[in-house]
């Protein structure tokens, strides 16, 4: 089932556009050639993400194939979430690839997409050991 | 447009699906950390990432699409790549979590985690522009 839903995840992506570093950089550069195509990626989404978790989800005892719901429980906005937004903000523009799109990417071979995932990855064990959880 | 649209909504209901199913929110960020650094624990997540990587292969494998070309340099990729590693560690999330799921929950710190990682993004292409690097 999580096989099957990777995959449709992952050629939604490729529909989207978000595959493609140059047109990620083109949505977010609002003062160049802007392309605001990617917008309708993320309300098209959170459309049916939204019908979901407001109508379909509280109706359900349990999901189908597991024991319970395991939702996020943080509710503050604090330094972590900002500060951690604001690197992964810099690090979209930067290399023009966030973490769905990128392991997605691996699929065309490209030796620049081996190098932002291990990077990545490097990036994910950096966090834990400057900014561990307290 | 309408290709766009379509992969939002593939994206939208791939993460629908997975809490329907299994429980669990599709943040892909956190997701690639549970499968690279495997405990042992949370093996769906494996499966996941290879749909993600599959998904798109078999598009190329029946011609439907061509690799796009990365015309971004090596030195962004890593560091990019590194600043999403760290930034989706220590920010909980990344567009899919955030923007997807946690926007869908009407999650407040998600909100403020897209409003910032979109701003960012714009604010560094921007000076990535104006710094003679785009």
């Amino acid at each position: 089932m999580s096989l099957l839903l990777g995959g449709l995840f992952g050629i939604g992506l490729v529909l989207a556009g978000m595959t493609d570093p140059a047109y990620i950089r083109g949505f977010l550069d609002v003062t160049g050639e802007w392309r605001p195509e990617l917008a309708f990626v993320m309300a098209s989404a959170l459309v049916i993400s939204s019908l979901f978790f407001q109508l379909i989800q509280p109706r359900m005892v349990k999901p189908l194939f597991a024991e319970g719901f395991s939702m996020p429980t943080a509710s503050q906005i604090d330094g972590r979430l900002i500060g951690g937004a604001f690197l992964f903000g810099m690090g979209w523009a930067v290399s023009g690839y966030c973490p769905g799109p990128g392991i997605a990417s691996l699929a065309y071979l490209e030796p620049k997409v081996f190098g932002f995932v291990a990077a990545m990855l490097v990036g994910f064990k950096l966090a834990d050991w400057l900014a561990p959880v307290r | 447009m309408l290709q766009v649209v379509i992969g939002g909504v593939m994206i939208g209901l791939a993460s629908a699906l997975l809490m329907a199913t299994n429980g669990r929110i599709a943040g892909i960020s956190s997701i690639v950390h549970r499968a690279f650094f495997f405990r042992g624990e949370e093996s769906w997540t494996i499966w996941f990432v290879l749909g993600l990587m599959l998904g798109p292969a078999v598009m190329l494998l029946i011609g439907w699409v061509s690799p796009p070309t990365v015309d971004i340099g090596w030195g962004s990729i890593i560091l990019g790549g590194v600043l999403v590693g760290m930034g989706t560690k220590i920010g909980s999330g990344c567009t899919s979590g955030h923007g997807v799921c946690g926007m869908g929950r009407f999650s407040a710190r998600s909100v403020v985690a897209v409003v910032v990682f979109m701003s960012v993004g714009v604010m560094t292409v921007l000076l990535m522009r104006l710094g003679g690097v785009l």
